[in-house]
């Protein structure tokens, strides 16, 4: 069974700070890494194939430096990597990165599962892997935390929803979007990190992987950022200190006054 | 030929203010020894350039030069016509966030002066489709077929497409909810137009009638705006609680359309086979007015079982910030902020939660009580009421004081 992980390079979003001076990002020394969601998305390639067999391929679409995320795949158990790059898919907005993705992907043979973080931490729009399955008419099953292989032709999947969950059987391949519920991902081995540091990354442009020059990149792209701002600052309000059973007489008195509660 | 962009060199005087405006951080400055004066120049990381042109709005000396190529083919726009709104059912019941779209469709509507359509997808569904006339819709249009019963992505798709394709809508807002985060973005890919995922704000360009779709990204750490300058439909995502639900209007006339499509033209290759409650809570925290919720300070699942007796005491849902997750205190369906959920209620209390971006980016609260011993952390310098002391002595008074309200 080959499985294909879609993985991004992401800002480490976790630790970043705003300048109190300027109110902006600062972005002095915020290091790059995997997308904390397609960590969950390698460590379930990862495992499927050590169950049913076959190889999993990691790819991503991004700068040359992405290497380094694909190395990482390869650290944590992926078996190949491929770097989509070119300044060409410069400005990509999800269309034309769905695009350029399924588009690599059909160079690659033989696959029956593709799997997706749920969202990238940067842009947070969970709209990419959708995307890949519509421009390869697959299915799709987003948000999934359990994944069962039946045979050959279909998988079984719990899908997270608000209230629950639902089950879904698909037909094989299929593209998952999956959660932070549906494994722990393990840490590279040292095995894997040597291998990571000799793997060859193949490395793919535009033209080798036949994109329409139309659809990639700005050119691709219907939608556009038109104003970055930073969001209005909450401020602070009222104050409750002193003996526990004061402050909670007081915050209690205050919301039943409020209708509240 | 690519879009280009460069930094006229005799124009730029390092000033800097370029790199600091880029929110993709592809701009540097390096050095110009070869000028009189030493002065820095800018340049450009094209691999991470989106060409979006916000450093040259900010240059104050017109040194950067922004050609795109547009080679996107340009559609009549003029033929789409009229703004739509999904109804979101899930077993039967519609989603709220369907009449909070219906109420900003509109508003939208009107400013374009155009007519609002509601679309509506199931089984069985068309008793469904009166509430929205009476909420205000111009239009419903029920697509009504067994195979749609439960939400699956691909017959729902087939059969939404189907029908943009035919009536052409200039703007559609799907609430972002699992369901509509899942199968939007496959809509959007199907038609070959943009979206814009989880939008708090919708504005009109009533000159290009543009629709000015802001959302939250990085994290919450910067808000976007964004727009879809030369594609019909427009379509969002608008997250839930953001707008209030349409109000009924005495004596709305509107009209309930079938849209009949042929099964064989829905595809399906997934089967649903079952749902399976979430047990752990009565209460859906996206749902909520009151939310309880926990971080690394409540130190136990006993500690929450403390948030919950209050959660029960006051009618609310119980909610978690990751590292209360991470240390497996409660189950992920509880986790609040950007890789959790998205939450609006009127009261947030946030018990031992230090208030980092990433959780707080999932709050728009009337009212945030926070309850921590550290009075220095962000959550207690924001929130409006900033209770310091113990969390647990303090949240065992206000059960105390509740209950002693209540029977006094």
């Amino acid at each position: 069974m080959n499985i294909i992980v879609c993985i991004k390079q992401v800002p480490n979003t976790e630790n970043v700070q705003i300048d109190p001076q300027t109110g902006r990002l600062k972005r002095d020394g915020i290091e790059s890494i995997i997308n904390p969601y397609d960590e969950y998305a390698i460590e379930e390639g990862v495992k499927l194939k050590e169950k049913f067999g076959g190889k999993v391929t990691a790819i991503t679409m991004g700068p040359p430096q992405a290497e380094s995320a694909l190395r990482e795949a390869i650290a944590r158990g992926a078996d190949e990597a491929v770097l989509i790059s070119d300044t060409a898919f410069g400005g990509a907005d999800t269309l034309a990165t769905s695009y350029t993705l399924s588009t690599a992907i059909k160079t690659i043979e033989n696959y029956s599962i593709i799997i997706c973080g749920k969202q990238a931490a940067d842009g947070d729009t969970a709209q990419v892997g959708p995307g890949i399955a519509e421009m390869l008419n697959i299915p799709h099953v987003s948000c999934v935390k359990k994944i069962e292989v039946i045979d050959d032709v279909s998988i079984k999947v719990e899908r997270m929803m608000e209230d629950g969950y639902d089950l879904i059987e698909s037909f094989l391949p299929v593209l998952l979007t999956v959660v932070k519920e549906i494994n722990n991902p393990r840490m590279a081995s040292l095995k894997g990190k040597m291998l990571a540091k000799k793997a060859i990354i193949k490395s793919l442009d535009a033209i080798s992987i036949g994109a329409d020059i139309k659809k990639i990149g700005l050119n691709g792209s219907p939608t556009q950022i038109v104003n970055i701002f930073n969001p209005p600052q909450r401020t602070g309000g009222e104050k409750f200190v002193g003996q526990a059973k004061d402050i909670a007489a007081n915050i209690v008195k205050r919301l039943s006054d409020l209708g509240v509660i | 030929m690519a879009s280009t962009i460069n930094i006229i060199s005799e124009k730029c005087v390092g000033c800097q203010m370029c790199a600091k405006s880029c929110p993709f951080s592809a701009i540097s400055m390096v050095e110009r020894p070869e000028h009189p004066k030493k002065l820095m120049l800018a340049k450009i990381d094209l691999n991470k350039c989106t060409y979006c042109g916000i450093c040259n709005q900010t240059c104050k000396f017109n040194a950067i030069e922004i050609k795109l190529d547009t080679l996107a083919t340009s559609i009549d726009k003029s033929l789409y016509k009229g703004v739509w709104i999904y109804a979101e059912q899930r077993h039967g019941v519609i989603h709220k966030v369907s009449y909070e779209l219906l109420n900003k469709g509109k508003h939208l509507a009107k400013e374009l002066g155009t007519t609002v359509g509601v679309v509506l997808i199931g089984d069985n569904i068309k008793a469904k489709a009166q509430e929205f006339i009476n909420r205000g819709a111009d239009k419903v249009y029920v697509c009504d077929d067994p195979i749609l019963l439960e939400f699956q992505d691909e017959p729902y798709v087939s059969v939404f497409s189907q029908l943009i394709e035919k009536e052409k809508p200039e703007i559609i807002l799907i609430g972002a909810t699992d369901i509509g985060r899942s199968f939007a973005p496959r809509i959007a890919a199907k038609i070959k137009t943009g979206l814009t995922a989880d939008c708090i704000s919708l504005e009109i360009d009533p000159q290009t009638r543009n629709l000015k779709q802001t959302r939250p990204a990085f994290g919450g750490n910067i808000m976007a705006s964004i727009v879809t300058p030369q594609h019909r439909p427009q379509m969002s995502t608008v997250r839930h609680k953001v707008f209030k639900e349409a109000k009924l209007e005495e004596g709305k006339i509107g009209e309930i359309v079938d849209f009949k499509v042929d099964v064989k033209t829905i595809i399906n290759r997934t089967k649903f086979l079952g749902f399976v409650k979430d047990e752990s809570t009565s209460i859906d925290i996206s749902d909520a007015d009151i939310i309880v919720a926990g971080g690394r300070g409540v130190g136990s699942v006993e500690g929450f079982n403390l948030l919950k007796e209050l959660a029960d005491l006051l009618g609310g849902a119980i909610g978690a910030s990751r590292a209360a997750i991470d240390a497996g205190w409660i189950p992920y369906s509880h986790q609040i902020g950007q890789t959790g959920k998205a939450v609006s209620p009127k009261v947030y209390i946030a018990c031992g939660i230090s208030g980092h971006i990433q959780h707080t980016i999932g709050i728009n609260a009337d009212i945030i009580i926070a309850i921590n011993k550290d009075p220095s952390c962000t959550m207690m310098k924001t929130a409006t009421y900033a209770l310091e002391g113990d969390m647990h002595e303090i949240i065992l008074n206000i059960i105390r004081e509740i209950k002693s309200c209540r029977c006094g």
